[in-house]
């Protein structure tokens, strides 16, 4: 009998016909909200007239992620495999999902944002008309918006929170597209400096498709080596001898390669600055704060499941891939003079951080790392708000220079910022500090030591950059012709408010968070 | 015949396409390199499912072009506007966002 004809046979005796796996609609029903959202926003884009949209779309996003966050909180004590066993609904599932939910809660707040200058939104008004053509001007102040922003971010949404579910490498991969290629779109559709933020959209798009080719090829090597695409099957195959190991540090080395991609990650972080400053700025605090959880999320998930086994084999490498992050990150900040690149910078450095964490490979790594996220997201979110308030006749006052004496000028937003920068820094009392704290004892409990000491010195590096900008904002003469902050109260205030407040609370009161997290992480992946 | 052959031949397309990616200029032949990256993953997974004796690598190829053909839309759009707009595709052209 040829190979041919035994593998038709393998097949047909397994069953012939196939079969159909049970669904647990109940315990899937927040992602299934979140997918709904997203159909229900192009049906919306179809049928509804354009002023009716852009009310509708995000009344309707607000609410479905709101829907979809009380469908996590209900679920909270389901641990459990679902659909053949795709998805794991577990503990730290759950967590990454409710605060990817609030994470797009506050976007959706900064996206709907129309009363920022007279021409509304910080989106397109039209995607298609080109810049510098005629009529691009119009396009500018036009009312208009590109309201299909509202389903591509429920689309994104539904990704991550499928990507961090995920407990097979397919159904991983599959997610990781669904989140990202939204993404790739949303990062062309400012309505300022439009070459920008295409030429963001297309760096974005390049090299996020380069990378998910090697998550893909990392996967094919998994799957020749373990025989499945299952985690919990390939940390069985990895527990057995007898087998050819080239194939599996292949698959584990091509994987990370993905995934360090995806979270900023030095040596592949260099797609982030430039992303975080052309893209729109609500879009940049959306991807910021809610693709770094996602993205560990799933990290964390197939390192500690299917290669928990190997820890010792992938602790040397993600050392010096948490050490070289963190230095690159913190240290390049210094010399950028864009506050938005600064920012993006300081997002590679907090990405090495949460390596740090993770280096510690215990559930103390794990629940440390989750506290981290939520700390970092809000406040990330909320820099990026008041950066979006501080404009200028042609749009945000990128520009650090433009930023000097804005303390003496509008000390409120000023300060609110300073805090959040000191936040970023790690300045006791506020969340920066607690969620640092929380990963540094993780990692010093998991015998990491030297990588704790690393970032304590990457942590007074970034310190320095921080307090520059406040330097600069409190302590020098404001420039004649300054940019103007925004003082009408609008939804973006709201977020800068909630986000502000909750670094504030996390800092001052951070244990019943932890609490959640600990809980989250005690009970730990099912497979 | 020897499935290890096939498995040197994704390695290589994989290898071009990688290459291609980072020495092209045209942003579509970067594109394409990429689809090539992904048709070696193809290649492979199809490979492993014949050695491994069982199906799930051919279904995962198919998964993987349908993937595929979303992302080519997503892509040619970002590209298309990009070209209406400087008239050119090159990815050397498009250097605005640095340092």
């Amino acid at each position: 009998m040829s190979a041919t004809e035994s593998l038709v046979l393998a097949a047909g005796s397994s069953g012939g016909s196939i079969q159909v796996p049970p669904v647990e609609y109940s315990s899937i029903s927040p992602l299934l909200i979140v997918f709904g959202l997203a159909f229900v926003g192009i049906l919306v884009e179809a049928f509804v007239s354009a002023p009716a949209r852009r009310v509708v779309q995000p009344v309707l996003a607000f609410l479905g992620f709101a829907a979809a966050f009380v469908g996590t909180v209900l679920l909270h004590a389901r641990r459990d495999t679902l659909v053949a066993d795709a998805l794991a609904i577990d503990g730290p599932t759950l967590f990454m999902q409710g605060t990817i939910l609030l994470f797009g809660l506050l976007a959706v707040l900064l996206v709907a944002e129309r009363r920022l200058e007279s021409s509304g939104s910080a989106l397109v008004a039209s995607a298609a008309v080109t810049p510098g053509s005629a009529g691009s001007t119009a396009m500018q102040t036009s009312r208009h918006m590109q309201t299909e922003a509202y389903p591509l971010m429920a689309f994104s949404v539904a990704g991550m929170m499928l990507f961090v579910a995920a407990n097979n490498l397919l159904l991983m991969f599959v997610a990781l597209e669904i989140l990202s290629l939204p993404l790739y779109l949303l990062a062309g559709l400012a309505r300022r400096r439009r070459l920008l933020s295409q030429e963001a959209a297309m760096k974005y798009f390049l090299l996020g498709a380069f990378s998910s080719a090697f998550f893909l090829y990392g996967l094919a090597f998994i799957y020749g080596y373990a025989g499945s695409v299952q985690l919990g099957e390939i940390a069985d195959a990895a527990a057995t001898a007898g087998k050819s190991d080239t194939f599996l540090y292949l698959g584990v080395g091509l994987l990370g390669v993905g995934f360090f991609f995806k979270i900023g990650a030095a040596p592949f972080h260099s797609w982030t600055p430039d992303v975080y400053q052309g893209s729109p700025t609500p879009v940049t605090a959306f991807m910021a704060a809610a693709t770094k959880v996602a993205a560990f999320g799933a990290l964390l998930r197939v390192f500690y499941v299917a290669f928990g086994g190997l820890r010792w084999d992938w602790r040397p490498v993600l050392w010096g891939v948490a050490i070289l992050t963190m230095v690159v990150g913190a240290v390049l900040a210094l010399t950028q003079r864009d506050i938005k690149r600064m920012l993006a910078y300081s997002a590679i450095a907090h990405a090495g951080f949460l390596l740090v964490g993770m280096a510690g490979t215990n559930a103390d790594g794990l629940s440390g790392s989750m506290f981290y996220l939520v700390t970092y997201g809000f406040t990330t979110i909320a820099a990026f708000a008041v950066v979006s308030l501080v404009r200028t006749g042609e749009g945000e006052a990128s520009d650090l220079s433009q930023w000097q004496g804005l303390g003496r000028t509008s000390p409120v937003l000023a300060g609110i910022f300073a805090f959040l920068l000191l936040a970023l820094a790690g300045i006791p009392l506020t969340s920066g500090f607690t969620g640092k704290f929380a990963v540094f004892q993780a990692a010093i409990s998991g015998d990491a030591t030297p990588l704790v000491v690393v970032a304590l010195v990457c942590s007074a590096i970034a310190a320095f950059f921080y307090v520059r900008v406040i330097v600069l904002m409190f302590f020098s003469e404001p420039p004649t012709d300054g940019p103007v902050v925004v003082t009408r109260p609008s939804l973006t205030y709201a977020a800068v408010g909630v986000g502000a407040a909750v670094t504030l609370l996390l800092g001052v009161v951070p244990q019943p968070l932890l609490d959640l997290a600990n809980t989250a992480a005690t009970s730990g992946f099912v497979r | 015949m020897n499935p290890a052959n096939y498995l040197i031949l994704s390695g290589l397309l994989f290898a071009i396409g990688t290459v291609g990616v980072l020495t092209r200029r045209n942003a579509i032949v970067v594109f394409m390199c990429v689809e090539l990256m992904l048709n070696a993953c193809n290649l492979a997974l199809v490979t492993f499912s014949r050695m491994n004796g069982n199906l799930e690598g051919q279904v995962i190829a198919f998964f993987v072009m349908v993937v595929a053909a979303a992302e080519v839309v997503i892509g040619l759009a970002i590209i298309l506007t990009i070209f209406r707009t400087r008239r050119s595709a090159s990815v050397d052209d498009v250097n605005l966002l640095k340092y």
